[in-house]
């Protein structure tokens, strides 16, 4: 018999290793996130995924799971924390949803419908970042990202490319291209690679197949992501998962 | 029966669509004119808005004229409700935040093939565009907010219902969209 720690008044058992987060998905418990991906190691900079671990707040994707931990999530103080959270990355960004090809597959947008999220509250920021159109069979459209740094990972760890990279600090913090004319072109990425499908919004997109799938038959369209994370949440455990249609890339 | 509720709807920065989308309540708007009455809004053509329960207003802030607008809704409406991605983030509009206003004018009126030889329009009737488009809440008190672009007839009545019922309106899935 595992150990176990209590969640929102539920027992969760776990593995010895294993994060707060991980054994959540894993009995099918969902909490919250953006940064997180079951096949990263965890980065803990999005806070979305905060729960408050005896009376304390701690990220759970970081937060190791220990034997009689009380892990309080689903409850109105932290759902109204990660409701800030996200209306603050839709403020900082141009979150232009009605002409986003990833529209209905985004995590955050996702998010935002499931925490009930209508506005941003926040003045928009409305940064200027221009698109990188370079490559022939990719787009990057910086407006939308959230920093979460999941294609540097993946480009780094998996791809063993490094096409990615964040740059500056703050609010001046950006993703940027390595190569020496910082375009997309003059990288070795492939439409194979791992950072074309990790990427939880619209920023690196595939060109010539938006807007292929109809309203409505789009991935969080179907199911809350709070339903959709669970389901994916098996396959995350099985090696080798097919990334794309997780992410519900075409 | 209680006094009917007084709404006043309008488009700002906005392209009518969530207006249409309101209409798309089909049969359901004889059984919302049993509880509300309207006054400014297209459907009635009322110029100016006269104390009101909720004002309704779609489209974000990119003129002068805009910005009385929606100021004569915040004085009259006890409940000002901004409606659709436009007014909610400043939306399509808000597609030139991040370039120069003067810049767009001269591209579009002088340099750009077909209105070349033009002219800025410059007539008086015609309200001055701001330096950036503004999301309703940035300029007054928005007390609710629908998005969507628009958002679903279903929505709307969703929404309207509840808040005419007392209630918090709440969307849910399916309804709470942002496209």
């Amino acid at each position: 018999m595992s150990d176990t720690f209590q969640l929102d008044g539920e027992s969760v058992p776990f593995e010895p290793g294993q994060t707060v987060m991980q054994a959540a998905l894993a009995t099918g418990h969902y909490i919250p996130h953006l940064c997180y991906h079951p096949e990263f190691k965890p980065h803990g900079s999005c806070k979305v995924c905060t729960v408050k671990v005896n009376g304390r707040t701690a990220a759970s994707c970081t937060m190791p799971a220990e034997a009689g931990l009380d892990v309080e999530s689903n409850i109105e103080e932290m759902n109204g924390l990660r409701r800030t959270l996200v209306q603050m990355l839709f403020a900082e960004g141009n979150h232009f949803c009605p002409s986003c090809e990833k529209s209905g597959n985004c995590m955050l947008q996702a998010l935002g419908y499931d925490l009930e999220v209508h506005t941003a509250g926040f003045r928009h920021l409305y940064p200027d970042r221009p698109l990188d159109a370079s490559h022939p069979d990719i787009l990057l459209d910086f407006n939308r990202c959230i920093l979460c740094e999941l294609c540097v990972r993946a480009s780094s760890e998996v791809d063993g490319k490094n096409v990615f990279a964040l740059s500056g600090r703050g609010i001046t913090k950006h993703l940027v291209v390595n190569a020496e004319t910082g375009l997309l072109k003059d990288t070795d990425i492939a439409l194979t690679d791992k950072a074309m499908h990790v990427c939880p919004v619209g920023v690196i997109l595939p060109k010539r197949v938006g807007f292929s799938v109809p309203i409505g038959k789009r991935r969080y369209d179907q199911r809350p992501i709070s339903k959709q994370a669970l389901d994916d949440a098996p396959r995350q455990a099985d090696a080798g998962g097919s990334c794309a249609a997780r992410e519900g890339i075409p | 029966m209680s006094k009917k509720l007084r709404i006043a709807t309008t488009s700002l920065a906005g392209c009518f669509g969530c207006h249409m989308s309101f209409l798309d309540i089909d049969e359901r708007l004889l059984a919302l004119l049993d509880l509300v009455e309207f006054d400014r809004s297209p459907i009635t053509d009322i110029k100016h808005c006269g104390p009101c329960d909720i004002g309704i207003i779609e489209g974000g802030i990119c003129n002068a004229e805009n910005v009385h607008v929606l100021y004569e809704f915040r004085k009259n409406c006890k409940i000002l409700i901004a409606i659709g991605s436009c007014a909610i983030t400043g939306g399509l509009p808000a597609q030139r935040n991040h370039l120069d206003l003067g810049s767009c004018l001269t591209e579009v009126y002088l340099t750009e093939p077909g209105l070349a030889h033009g002219h800025i329009p410059n007539d008086p009737e015609l309200p001055l565009p701001l330096d950036k488009v503004h999301p309703l809440h940035e300029v007054v008190k928005i007390d609710y907010f629908i998005p969507g672009c628009p958002p679903s007839g279903d929505a709307i009545w969703k929404f309207l219902t509840d808040l005419i019922a007392g209630k918090t309106p709440e969307l849910g899935h399916g309804l709470i969209k942002y496209d």
